[in-house]
């Protein structure tokens, strides 16, 4: 397993958010997490990331422990997120943002690639590159902000809500990018409300309420899963 | 016209000290948004210092003037920067997770065990720099005569001030740094350790402000152990005036508050020159209430 989540316990202050998750992620997946606002995917991602501590149980990335790192160390083991809402940073350039996703890389050859590739996903970056980012559309910011994850050259890319707000023939521009960012050897983990674009880009998913898992299957099995199409899919229509 | 000029090149040279001052300020303000009350008193230490070291190291025999305040300025910035880190690591590191009042309290006890410090090693009376350091001359400049030394700490200043803006602009710690300031958590995700940011900023705040110590020191000959209170407050103003957080708003904010209070009091009124100087402060705000550089982009949601 290239990640694994082992009985995993998150607290806010008193307050347990996370109650014993588990999971895998293998080499090339993409894996999606779904569940309603609040049932602790975004958690489980800041979690991994290092940005919010664990209260008990273990990560690990091909055997070593990311538990017990800052989250500044998490992404020198192949880990990088986008995080919810962007969070871009505003004042600064697009090249900046780029320039800071590549903070832990060295090899300026490397980096050069890496660039050019993420230019060649989202060729709006190339255009705006000098430009603030606070000053780009929504979708532009969510290119960006996936855009600067992939700069760390990562492993594992987690995506949180990458459609959230987002104009409908954006949401599938994004995804069939994700696809794309997958293929050429990514592995993905998405957390997403858009449930349906979601499972149809992913090989397998997790259903998550309250702190828990509920459910874990193939993709495709999911989408015709009766309670997953009633709770999440919006009833009867694939 | 000559009146003018003097007091508007004076104002230049107090307002590079604010600026200073201020640049700590407002990059501490940057990352922590918490506004370090004991800048002020790491200002009063590096004035101190250097009277220490200028007295005791015999520089100025074996350097000659210039070569020896640029050592002195050296270490000074030096020794000062390293107060400042270990303020950041005993007083503000174990709140860093508190309440941001509690930071504050803790930032006001700093200033008060400085401010105590410098005056049980030095003594409460005021401090004579050795007044002859720098040759007292005159450099004619377009008929005008202007002191030597007000000249090198106008340039002093503004050299410090070009290379911390290329530092913050062009290098990646910079740009590291500024990201920090905008957003902490998503600076970690991007594998930036933030608590070194946080440490390399206690670095630079406090090692300008002791070369403003010092310049102060020289320019006007005698220190007390107060001095940081009322230089911090000016300081302080002129990072509101420029836009808290904003590197060059605290620089265009410094020069500006010197400059005004220099004009202030040469043609209305000494006495008022703080008056006249907040007053300004007071009107810049409410106008532009995010200061004159303040920036605000619009977060698109």
């Amino acid at each position: 397993m290239l990640l694994k989540l082992e009985n995993l316990h998150v607290k806010y202050g008193n307050v347990e958010a996370l109650h014993g998750i588990s999971l895998g992620v293998g080499e090339g997946e993409i894996v999606t997490i779904l569940g309603a606002n609040g049932a602790g995917k975004s958690t489980t991602l800041m979690a991994i990331s290092g940005l919010v501590k664990v209260s008990e149980g273990s990560i690990l990335s091909r055997n070593a422990p990311l538990h017990t790192l800052k989250a500044h160390e998490v992404v020198r083991h192949g880990i990088a997120q986008s995080p919810e809402g962007r969070r871009v940073f505003g004042t600064l350039t697009v090249n900046e943002n780029l320039t800071l996703g590549a903070f832990t890389a060295t090899d300026t050859g490397r980096i050069q690639k890496t660039l050019a590739w993420i230019y060649t996903l989202f060729p709006r970056l190339q255009e705006r590159c000098e430009q603030m980012a606070g000053t780009l559309s929504g979708g532009e910011q969510q290119m960006l902000a996936i855009g600067r994850a992939l700069m760390a050259a990562p492993r594992i890319l987690l995506l949180d809500e990458p459609s959230l707000g987002l104009a409908p023939i954006l949401v599938k521009t994004i995804f069939e990018t994700i696809r794309e960012i997958n293929r050429a050897g990514v592995t993905v983990v998405l957390v997403e409300q858009n449930a349906r674009a979601a499972l149809k880009l992913a090989h397998r998913g997790y259903v998550m309420e309250v702190g828990r898992i509920v459910l874990e299957d193939t993709a495709e099995a999911l989408l015709s899963n009766p309670e997953v199409r009633n709770a999440y899919l919006g009833g009867q229509a694939a | 016209m000559e009146q003018f000029f003097q007091q508007l090149t004076n104002g230049l040279a107090v307002g590079g000290i604010y600026a200073l001052i201020a640049l700590g300020y407002t990059m501490v303000y940057g990352v922590l948004k918490l506004i370090n009350f004991a800048h002020g008193d790491l200002f009063t230490i590096g004035a101190y210092l250097g009277l220490t070291l200028l007295t005791s190291l015999g520089l100025a025999d074996r350097l000659g003037p210039l070569g020896a305040v640029l050592l002195l300025a050296v270490m000074v910035m030096g020794l000062v920067a390293i107060i400042g880190a270990m303020l950041e690591r005993i007083a503000y590191r174990p709140l860093r997770e508190s309440p941001r009042l509690s930071a504050v309290v803790s930032a006001l006890g700093a200033s008060i065990f400085f401010q105590n410090a410098v005056m049980l090693i030095y003594g409460a009376r005021f401090r004579v720099y050795p007044h002859d350091i720098l040759p007292k001359i005159a450099v004619n400049i377009f008929g005008l005569q202007i002191p030597l030394i007000r000249i090198l700490m106008l340039l002093t200043s503004v050299l410090l001030m070009v290379a911390l803006y290329l530092f913050i602009q062009r290098t990646k710690i910079g740009t590291a740094i500024r990201a920090a300031a905008i957003d902490q958590g998503a600076a970690r995700l991007m594998g930036i350790d933030v608590d070194k940011v946080i440490m390399i900023v206690f670095l630079i705040g406090p090692s300008l402000g002791g070369a403003a110590g010092l310049m102060v020191g020289l320019y006007y000959g005698q220190i007390n152990f107060t001095m940081g209170w009322v230089y911090g407050l000016k300081a302080f103003t002129a990072a509101i005036l420029g836009g808290i957080g904003n590197i060059p708003g605290a620089m265009v904010g410094g020069i500006l508050l010197g400059v005004i209070e220099a004009l202030g009091a040469a043609y209305i009124s000494i006495a008022w020159k703080d008056a006249i100087a907040f007053c300004v402060l007071i009107l810049i705000l409410i106008v532009r209430p995010t200061g004159l550089l303040g920036e605000r982009v619009a977060e698109k949601v």
